[in-house]
């Protein structure tokens, strides 16, 4: 159980955060690294070879996609437009603090799946690959959820309302 | 310069930071000559820094007490053994002889071919239930399909246990290989995500019934019984005082009615 602690221990700011943006609740969040926390101590010796990084975050994403599931079959609203970017943001100043909310907020609005690759990807440097695995997807899925996520992201900065705009032309 | 072509893809690792310094530089220069393009990576260059800035405290704030992982680690060394071995003292002083449990270890001699069924069942754990894309073949709102299938393949009527009394929905099932035959597996989990698996299949040594037996095997816990001439199991990640009230209500439901 050593290695696990020197392994795990310095991932879980990471795991919070990432749980944080999914959730955006604290405590939801919070409870959701401790499954996952303990979930990876009953099965560290089941683990296969490969990231350890990619395999927390397995076990946090999936966790938190039952979590959304189970939301959604028991009628449960899932906060999408209601604050929460105030207790994301902290630590900026008055006006970084406004952009940074606005960012958020405007992230909240993507997809669950675009919004995942995005944060996995730009957020917490998890590799395509890696991202892939978390996923369960093939890395081609990767790619076109990123691409989509940031079109997305970046027309709602724009102010323009998704669909007005025509798609960029792809560079092959 | 033997340029391939510059993928939208290209484009996306540029803005990740995850190309090669060779590749990098072809993408560089090739935005240089395209501004349209290059505008559009900047855009998604800025979103990037603005996530990860709003995002970055989080990963500074102090971690509370329950997310100590030295803490997590203690808990969980405790936690199964002192189920396990409160079971186990039970059962020694001879308490446990009022449920019909014994104390005999399926790894011991004349357990009735429970120790196979056991075994199965923990292989068929260890593959389905951590799989999220399609743990069972047959989803739990097709359940009179499932039953179907599998008494017909079974050659017995099969009932599909209900264990919302313990708090676990039934997710599915399907039918697995055995080294005697099929067996049909019933998966459930509950609001936590823990998934148990019920395995059930004819047993060859015939119709004897026996007492629930605990078993272990690495991680996978569980009981495994027979009644008039089928063979049960419970199996699960989770201390044998969770498991033993679930199995004892499975043997009850399978019961004549």
């Amino acid at each position: 159980m050593k290695d696990m602690l020197v392994q795990v221990e310095p991932l879980i700011p990471a795991l919070r955060r990432y749980a944080r943006a999914l959730m955006r609740d604290r405590a939801a969040a919070d409870d959701l690294v401790q499954d996952c926390l303990e979930r990876a101590v009953s099965r560290w010796h089941q683990r296969r070879d490969g990231s350890v990084r990619a395999w927390l975050f397995t076990i946090l994403h999936n966790l938190a996609v039952t979590q959304f599931r189970q939301a959604i079959a028991r009628g449960r609203h899932m906060p999408i437009d209601e604050a929460g970017e105030q207790e994301l943001v902290s630590a900026a100043g008055q006006e970084q603090r406004l952009i940074y909310q606005d960012v958020l907020g405007k992230l909240a609005r993507l997809p669950e799946e675009q919004r995942a690759v995005l944060l996995l990807v730009a957020v917490e440097d998890l590799s395509y690959a890696d991202a892939a695995a978390v996923l369960n997807v093939p890395i081609g899925t990767v790619m076109s959820r990123l691409s989509r996520a940031r079109e997305r992201l970046q027309q709602e900065m724009d102010g323009v309302a998704p669909g007005n705009v025509v798609a960029l032309r792809s560079v092959k | 310069m033997s340029q391939r072509p510059i993928t939208e893809d290209d484009l996306h690792a540029y803005v990740d930071q995850a190309l090669e310094p060779e590749r990098r530089a072809e993408v560089a220069s090739y935005l240089d000559d395209h501004p349209d393009v290059a505008g559009r990576v900047a855009a998604f260059t800025t979103q990037r820094e603005q996530l990860r800035g709003a995002l970055a405290s989080i990963a500074d704030e102090p971690l509370p007490a329950e997310l100590n992982l030295s803490r997590i680690i203690e808990n969980r060394a405790r936690r199964p053994v002192r189920g396990w071995g409160a079971i186990a003292a039970v059962l020694l002083l001879g308490i446990g002889a009022v449920g019909g449990w014994s104390m005999r270890s399926l790894l011991q001699e004349g357990s009735n071919g429970l120790s196979s069924l056991a075994q199965e069942a923990a292989y068929s754990y260890n593959v389905y239930a951590p799989d999220r894309v399609r743990p069972v073949e047959i989803r739990a709102s097709d359940s009179a399909e499932l039953t179907r299938w599998v008494s017909n393949r079974l050659q017995q009527p099969i009932k599909v246990p209900d264990l919302s009394v313990s708090g676990y929905r039934l997710m599915g099932g399907r039918l697995v290989a055995t080294s005697h035959g099929p067996a049909a597996m019933f998966m459930y989990d509950d609001d936590r995500g823990d998934r148990l698996v019920v395995l059930t299949r004819p047993m060859s040594s015939g119709g004897r019934d026996t007492p629930m037996l605990p078993h272990v095997a690495g991680d996978v816990a569980g009981f495994a019984w027979a009644d008039r001439g089928m063979g049960y199991t419970l199996v699960g990640q989770l201390s044998g005082e969770i498991l033993k009230p679930i199995a004892n209500e499975i043997r009850k439901q399978a019961g004549p009615i």
